[in-house]
């Protein structure tokens, strides 16, 4: 057994050793569990995928005369109105009303972030203390007051993977599905992804410290439609949608290396958003847990014309090798999140450890092991 | 041999042509459609590629001509702007002829000999850095 403490201590003096989700893997083929434990304190996972329930809030600061914001637009993309005069917050999705589905949300996060100047015009009723009643300015991340980053769901851990029974193209948040379950899409870092690493939230929490797009983040709650009463193989993993993460993290420190706008072909607009965690090896069980393989993480195939199960998993090594067995046919496979950045991601984070920037943290709370998602039924207004 | 990639534009007195037949038949050129979209007794469009004697290539675009179904030709045109990518494979998803693919080392590959410009990676790709030159 080692505690957080003992880690930071030596995180501290520069005598952690650190490893990636991926690198781990080979260690323990090579030495063993036993050997590998004494040896290795922290493995960083990393994921870069695109989440839609992302979004970042705001605080304008006030002009003179001030006004209470009522209708907010970023470069003609509407941010919430509803919150004190000069707060707001933009989500990823939310489209353009000049130019639609090219440009959102996630594009304008994007180029906060990357220091350019967005466009705000807002309107308002005006009040006896908020007089003003239309701005137009810009604004950029450095004359704004706070810009973080609340993501109500992010870091699914496991999604299955998607294809297309019609004989027509579908176009879905998975992508382009072709006819006659043409293709299949995925998206997972599979074994350097942080919630699989960890499969039952033994060491992540509310308040664990968090490579957050490129900044410093945090756990701030479970994730909506957190799920953790799902089917799991032998192992602990969820063959299924379980667990999620809301993240919070300061914009101001992100770069757009990690936080990308984007598009999914006539579905809408989303982010894609760069996620590391950092798990402490407290014990073998952990390392147990931290060594799962892309041969050993299944999902689920579904629909996504009518959103219904096919009775049929494949392992995400399956999946990556580009080609699976379907009804009797070889299908073309597709990864929809960039495991070439998840992997920088857990690469960069051991690199913060190791220069001792980056501490873990004890979480202040456990995400919920029991609760269950509710389907919204369509129900008489009285 | 030569081979070409056009794009062809309908109106609706060609849409019932039996035009695939007749490059066929009449210039001894190989056909391989690579998108189409027509819409029966209104108009169409259709990404083809032709491969044959020049000659021959040739004729079939006098064809094209005396039937007034306007052809445009494509270049080496899908550009990939390889420093912007995110290597994140959405577009992998719909290329056809895989000359877009994931390599071992987990980043995107296009293989422009591979590309048949059907355009269907533009739209696919979530960061819009696919683009067609024309």
């Amino acid at each position: 057994m080692r505690s957080i403490a003992q880690i930071n201590e030596k995180i501290k003096k520069g005598k952690a050793v650190v490893v990636t989700a991926e690198e781990v893997i080979d260690i323990i083929k090579e030495k063993g569990y036993k050997e590998t434990y004494e040896m290795v304190d922290v493995v960083t996972t990393g994921t870069f995928g695109p989440m839609c329930s992302s979004g970042v809030f705001i605080n304008f600061g006030h002009s003179n005369p001030p006004i209470r914001m009522q209708s907010i637009m970023l470069n003609d993309v509407p941010a919430y109105g509803g919150l004190a005069a000069v707060d707001t917050y933009i989500g990823a999705t939310e489209v353009s009303v000049k130019r639609g589905m090219e440009y959102g949300g996630g594009h304008v996060i994007e180029d906060l972030i990357a220091g350019k100047d967005i466009k705000l015009h807002a309107l308002s009723n005006g009040t006896d203390c908020y007089p003003r009643k239309e701005i137009l300015t810009t604004i950029n991340k450095d004359n704004i007051n706070q810009a973080y980053m609340y993501n109500p769901r992010n870091a699914y851990q496991n999604y299955p993977a998607a294809t297309n029974s019609t004989n027509k193209t579908i176009y879905t948040y998975m992508g382009t599905l072709l006819p006659n379950y043409g293709n299949i899409t995925y998206s997972t870092s599979g074994e350097l992804s942080p919630l699989l690493n960890d499969p039952y939230m033994r060491t992540i929490g509310v308040g664990t410290r968090i490579f957050l797009g490129g900044g410093i983040g945090y756990v701030a709650w479970q994730g909506t439609q957190h799920k953790v009463d799902v089917e799991r193989t032998a192992n602990g993993v969820p063959i299924v949608n379980a667990a999620t993460l809301a993240v919070i993290g300061d914009i101001k420190h992100m770069s757009t290396k990690y936080v990308r706008g984007a598009v999914f072909d006539r579905y809408g607009v989303t982010l894609f958003v760069g996620i590391g965690v950092p798990i402490p090896i407290l014990d073998e069980d952990m390392l147990k847990f931290v060594s799962v393989k892309n041969s050993e993480i299944y999902t689920k195939l579904v629909d996504k014309s009518g959103n219904v199960n096919i009775d049929k998993k494949f392992n995400y090594a399956e999946l990556r090798s580009g080609t699976v067995k379907f009804n009797g046919k070889n299908v073309h496979t597709a990864p929809l999140s960039s495991l070439y950045v998840a992997r920088n991601i857990a690469l960069t984070l051991k690199d913060w450890i190791n220069k001792g920037s980056f501490e873990l943290t004890d979480k202040v709370t456990d995400l919920p092991f029991e609760s269950r998602v509710n389907s919204l039924e369509i129900r008489e207004i009285k | 041999m030569g081979k070409l990639k056009l794009k062809l534009t309908f109106d609706k007195d060609c849409v019932t042509r039996p035009i695939i037949y007749e490059l066929v038949k009449k210039y001894d050129v190989m056909t391989n459609i690579l998108n189409a979209n027509i819409e029966y007794g209104n108009k169409g469009n259709m990404i083809l590629e032709i491969k044959g004697k020049d000659e021959n290539l040739k004729l079939a675009l006098e064809y094209f001509k005396d039937l007034k179904i306007k052809y445009e030709i494509y270049a080496e045109a899908i550009i990939w702007d390889e420093k912007q990518c995110i290597n994140c494979g959405s577009c992998t998803a719909v290329c056809p002829t895989q000359a877009l693919t994931m390599g071992k080392d987990d980043c995107l590959h296009f293989d422009k000999d591979k590309c048949v410009v059907c355009q269907l990676c533009i739209n696919a790709c979530p960061i819009r850095i696919i683009s067609v030159e024309l």
